[in-house]
């Protein structure tokens, strides 16, 4: 398609104190529908809705983090996590999900999904884009 | 709120006719429901409805249409995984008519 612009998602807040995770990650599955060039981008306390073992029960709220794991079938295969972001808050990737995608094209071989980058990194990934959400 | 009787018990459902609370689902209930859309399920169609239940069970959301098609076509082979196949299954649309079967919410971004 000609007119494939680029999206990049920002997401800044932790998962379940607001709703701007999961709104993020809804406007992100229906928009995968417009067959656009996007990515997400995970930075501050937003790491922390791909930690893994999260359990909701105690707030009465779904655990939408399962869901990250289905990205790869709607066909977004970059996903950035701030390094810095993960180290102010003591994380490193062994605490997060490990997402990966398909490529049909290899045999359905799983490829990596997170890419781990730099701030000066991610500033230069935003400004590739055509389109930012931030969330 | 709305209600569908099946088998003697009463299911709960919102004004479109999907299950208010999915952990009530049973088969009977699948069953009156494709009747009121005059659909008789077949195996095949139970293939497309249990898969629907796994992919939320896994990943708690009811997948887009297209993401449907393409899981189908890996796990049950390419002559199924197609939208013709499927739409001939579900004719009101395989997203949105195998997941109110299922038990599931209205697949996200289906209108």
């Amino acid at each position: 398609m000609s007119d494939t612009k680029k999206f990049l998602y920002i997401n800044r807040k932790a998962p379940y104190g607001t709703i701007y995770a999961w709104e993020s990650l809804e406007v992100v599955l229906i928009g995968a529908a417009f067959e656009q060039d996007v990515s997400l981008a995970f930075m501050d306390d937003g790491v922390y809705q791909l930690m893994k073992g999260q359990d909701t029960s105690a707030i009465g709220m779904k655990n939408f983090s399962p869901t990250y794991a289905a990205l790869g079938d709607y066909e977004i295969t970059k996903i950035f996590v701030e390094k810095e972001s993960l180290e102010e808050r003591g994380l490193t990737l062994d605490d997060l999900q490990h997402l990966v995608w398909e490529d049909e094209d290899e045999d359905w071989a799983e490829k990596d999904s997170i890419r781990l980058v730099s701030r000066a990194e991610l500033g230069d990934v935003m400004a590739e884009q055509d389109v930012l959400f931030n969330f | 709120m709305s209600s569908i009787e099946a088998n003697g018990k009463t299911y709960e459902t919102d004004e479109e006719g999907y299950l208010a609370d999915l952990n009530t689902w049973d088969k009977d209930v699948a069953v009156v429901m494709a009747q009121i859309d005059d659909c008789e399920l077949t195996e095949n169609h139970w293939e497309v409805i249990n898969f629907l239940r796994e992919y939320y069970e896994e990943y708690q959301i009811a997948p887009a249409v297209r993401v449907l098609t393409k899981a189908i076509g890996k796990k049950l082979g390419k002559d199924k995984g197609n939208s013709k196949y499927l739409y001939e299954l579900f004719p009101y649309g395989p997203a949105k008519q195998a997941c109110k079967y299922a038990g599931l919410p209205k697949p996200t971004g289906c209108v």
